[in-house]
């Protein structure tokens, strides 16, 4: 079976080459796992093929091209790669997925649309399946299944995915976790909690609150995401700058491989260097190597203080020096620091009838602070506010500390990837930065784009040098496309910045890879 | 003038005390009443229209109403006095208490009109401002959606079941604000930190010849009843299997 090579699968084969080496020496030690990891690494490398995944099919249709640097892009985000050759659902396929899954396989099209199509309306597949086990058996069967058959398959949490990751690009089977969604255990001494993968981020974070902890990433998806496909896209959100990535807060996971075999990394120990820490590759595989069907992960403390504010800047180097004083007067009490520009208002205005709680102002910056005692923050948030504003750095803001105001203000930044569906065709553009370039790319591409473009918007986590640049059209229009890229990814490059800071790479992102990758 | 009152915050969970005398507040976040939010508002809009010469906010209550004064003042109010009253008194405190306390306050600022939210959330009375009202012998408008200063009068706009009522009454008076009177501001940061500077004076019951005894006694506090799960049916025929075993049909 060809499987055309990218150059980080090189690096891959390289780990995997090296490790066979390992291999003799690692089987004297003895691993506490069923099913160990450094097992599955030289099983996976014995198997005498040169590519690390050994089924012989991959989830995605990954087109990725072999080349150098100096070749461009083979094709724009917005055409899909052909069909591999995998086999098409039979008969007898639907026969055993309805044996196994009674109710739960599912080939009406009009219950498939809703999987076939991603959040943004932007790509649609033709999947005619859709599966819904229930445990880790069930997905562990299916997959099996699957890999005798050479059946393509699609794993599918929240479909709120940005790239069109999420959904079948022509056929694939589609493996919803929608019904995993049980918790399994929470310990409230440490603050560890698992539970299945298919779990809505907002109903762990209710379970949670009532034990008084909180989930530690948060999106404006959360009504709908998954903690499985947070995890497969090692996503991001509004409280990375205290908590860090998922990268950290995961200590273990459940994966079923594409074989179906069930590899039980699903640890709760908050150390632990025995052997290589495989569960770090399927953070941010966005379902490329396997299904996550269970997660553990670390949950901190519910804050018993949480403030938000919303400030207005004049310019984007006040609003930089504005971070820098909230780090160094708020410190740890800082959990979240968002910025948008005076265009997102508009936006916001317009579609959403949000209004302004300030007067207008070029840049607005949303602050969060969370801790465990209201008196220290609220004196800490407020000397950085007076100093904020006798220092003209902040010409206006506001201050929030009950629950309704604080969501209405946290709305102002969570709502703006809504307004920008209501005002037309959106591009979006999810690129790390050094802090201080944030905003040039911005009004440099403004200006490249002119009167082409209907929007241009930049918001973000400025705290972690992610800018989210949005460009709406009125119709999905191939000329601003080629107008944008590749010079968004080309300007993004220059200054040593990632093409996809938080959103992975789907199927849109896929060729753009060698931007950040050599 | 214009008075309002804290009360919990109303996204949290409330729990009913072990001895269903009431309901927990230790440690629990308290925010100042919506509807009194609206009347603040008002109050603020018809000084900035240069028709009020001042906005005094009034709050009775323990220390932590020092607060709530506080972010009225944020919201353009002058000056503050909060009313102290805690620990039993607090909890027996009631429309009929408080009316006496405004009415004492009125006379003795030499209000020209009071406005009050409809009523508190907590105990949904919808009493304080009628009973001031009465006390002062002044007339009221309430439920107001909209509130005009004219020179004989004020023309206020009430919400009711009908539809809107329009009445016009002679000042001093007593206004209630509904829902839709106005939308409250957000307290700017300038205005946070001007309201630092504003007065708030400590005023005590006693000072007033107000008696906080209450003529009402609090019997039981209880939550309202568990929902029940509903049950799921595959047919229409389980349905109506299941509603005959319930004897509904």
């Amino acid at each position: 079976m060809f499987v055309q090579l990218s150059h980080t699968s090189f690096a891959m084969v390289g780990i995997f080459q090296r490790s066979l080496r390992l291999r003799t020496s690692l089987r004297q030690l003895s691993f506490h796992k069923s099913t160990s990891p450094t097992d599955i690494l030289s099983s996976l490398v014995l198997r005498g093929r040169l590519f690390p995944i050994c089924s012989p099919f991959v989830f995605f249709s990954f087109r990725r091209t072999l080349h150098n640097s100096n070749d461009g892009p083979k094709s724009l985000s917005d055409t899909p790669p052909p069909r591999r050759p995998f086999c098409r659902v039979t008969q007898e396929d639907l026969t055993f997925f309805r044996t196994l899954l009674p109710g739960r396989a599912i080939t009406d099209p009009d219950l498939l649309e809703s999987s076939n199509v991603d959040w943004l309306k932007s790509v649609k597949g033709s999947s005619e399946v859709l599966l819904r086990p229930q445990t880790t058996e069930e997905v562990s069967q299916i997959l099996r299944y699957c890999n005798s058959r050479n059946l393509a398959v699609n794993p599918q949490g929240g479909n709120t995915g940005l790239v069109g990751g999420s959904v079948p690009v022509h056929d694939e089977i589609v493996l919803s976790t929608a019904l995993m969604n049980n918790i399994l255990r929470f310990d409230d001494v440490s603050g560890i909690l698992t539970c299945q993968s298919g779990c809505i981020l907002e109903n762990l974070s209710l379970y949670l609150e009532e034990r008084g902890h909180i989930m530690p990433l948060d999106l404006g998806a959360k009504g709908s995401c998954q903690i499985g496909g947070n995890v497969a896209t090692n996503a991001g959100g509004l409280r990375l700058l205290l908590y860090g990535s998922l990268h950290g807060t995961v200590l273990g996971l459940e994966v079923v491989l594409a074989n179906g075999q069930v590899l039980d990394c699903l640890s709760t120990l908050r150390k632990d260097n025995t052997g290589y820490d495989l569960k770090q590759l399927f953070i941010g595989s966005e379902g490329t190597l396997g299904v996550i069907t269970a997660v553990s992960i670390l949950c901190p403390q519910k804050p018993k203080s949480v403030n938000v504010v919303f400030l207005g800047c004049e310019t984007f180097e006040q609003l930089l020096k504005t971070f820098q004083l909230s780090r160094s007067m708020l410190g740890e009490i800082l959990s979240a620091f968002e910025f948008l520009d005076s265009e997102c208002l508009n936006l916001l205005r317009t579609h959403l009838k949000l209004h302004n709680p300030i007067s207008d102002c070029p840049f607005y910056i949303v602050i969060e602070t969370q801790g465990s005692d209201s008196n220290h923050d609220e004196e800490k948030l407020h000397n950085f506010l007076e100093e904020a504003m006798q220092s003209s750095l902040v010409v206006d803001g506001t201050v929030a500390t009950e629950e309704a105001k604080i969501k209405a203000l946290w709305s102002m930044r969570e709502r703006i990837t809504e307004a920008l569906t209501h005002d037309g065709f959106t591009y979006k553009y999810d690129i790390s930065l050094p802090v201080e370039r944030i905003y040039q790319l911005v009004t440099d591409m403004r200006q490249h784009l002119g009167e082409r473009a209907k929007s241009v918007v930049g918001y973000g986590h400025v705290g972690d040098g992610n800018l989210h640049l949005n460009i709406t059209s009125p119709a999905k229009n191939p000329a601003l496309l080629a107008a944008i890229e590749p010079f968004v990814y080309e300007w993004t490059a220059k200054f040593q910045g990632s093409i996809s800071a938080e959103h992975g790479l789907g199927l849109k992102k896929r060729n753009y890879i060698y931007y950040r990758s050599s | 003038m214009s008075k309002k009152k804290s009360f919990l915050a109303i996204e949290l969970q409330i729990r009913v005390k072990p001895d269903h005398s009431g309901v927990v507040t230790d440690g629990v976040k308290h925010s100042m009443n919506p509807f009194c939010e609206i009347a603040v508002e008002e109050a603020v809009k018809l000084k900035e229209k240069k028709l009020m010469k001042e906005v005094v906010v009034v709050s009775c209550g323990p220390q932590q109403s020092q607060e709530t004064i506080r972010t009225a003042l944020a919201m353009g109010a002058d000056r503050g006095i909060h009313v102290e009253v805690s620990g039993k008194d607090y909890e027996t405190l009631g429309p009929l208490q408080v009316s006496k306390i405004l009415a004492a306050l009125a006379k003795k600022e030499d209000a020209q009109l009071i406005i009050l939210g409809k009523q508190a959330i907590d105990d949904d009375c919808n009493q304080t401002g009628q009973m001031t009202a009465a006390l002062l012998d002044w007339p009221q408008g309430t439920f107001a959606s909209e509130v005009s200063l004219e020179k004989d009068g004020i023309k206020v706009v009430r919400e009711i079941d009908g539809g809107l009522e329009t009445i016009k009454i002679s000042t001093p008076a007593v206004l209630t604000a509904d829902l839709r009177l106005n939308t409250p501001r957000y307290a700017t940061l300038p205005n946070i930190m001007k309201a630092k500077k504003k007065k708030i004076a400590n005023v005590k019951p006693a000072d007033l010849g107000v008696d906080l005894t209450s003529r009402l006694e609090v019997l039981r506090v209880d939550e309202p009843p568990q929902r029940q799960a509903g049950m799921k049916v595959e047919t229409v025929d389980d349905l109506v299997s299941k509603l005959k075993d319930a004897g509904k049909v």
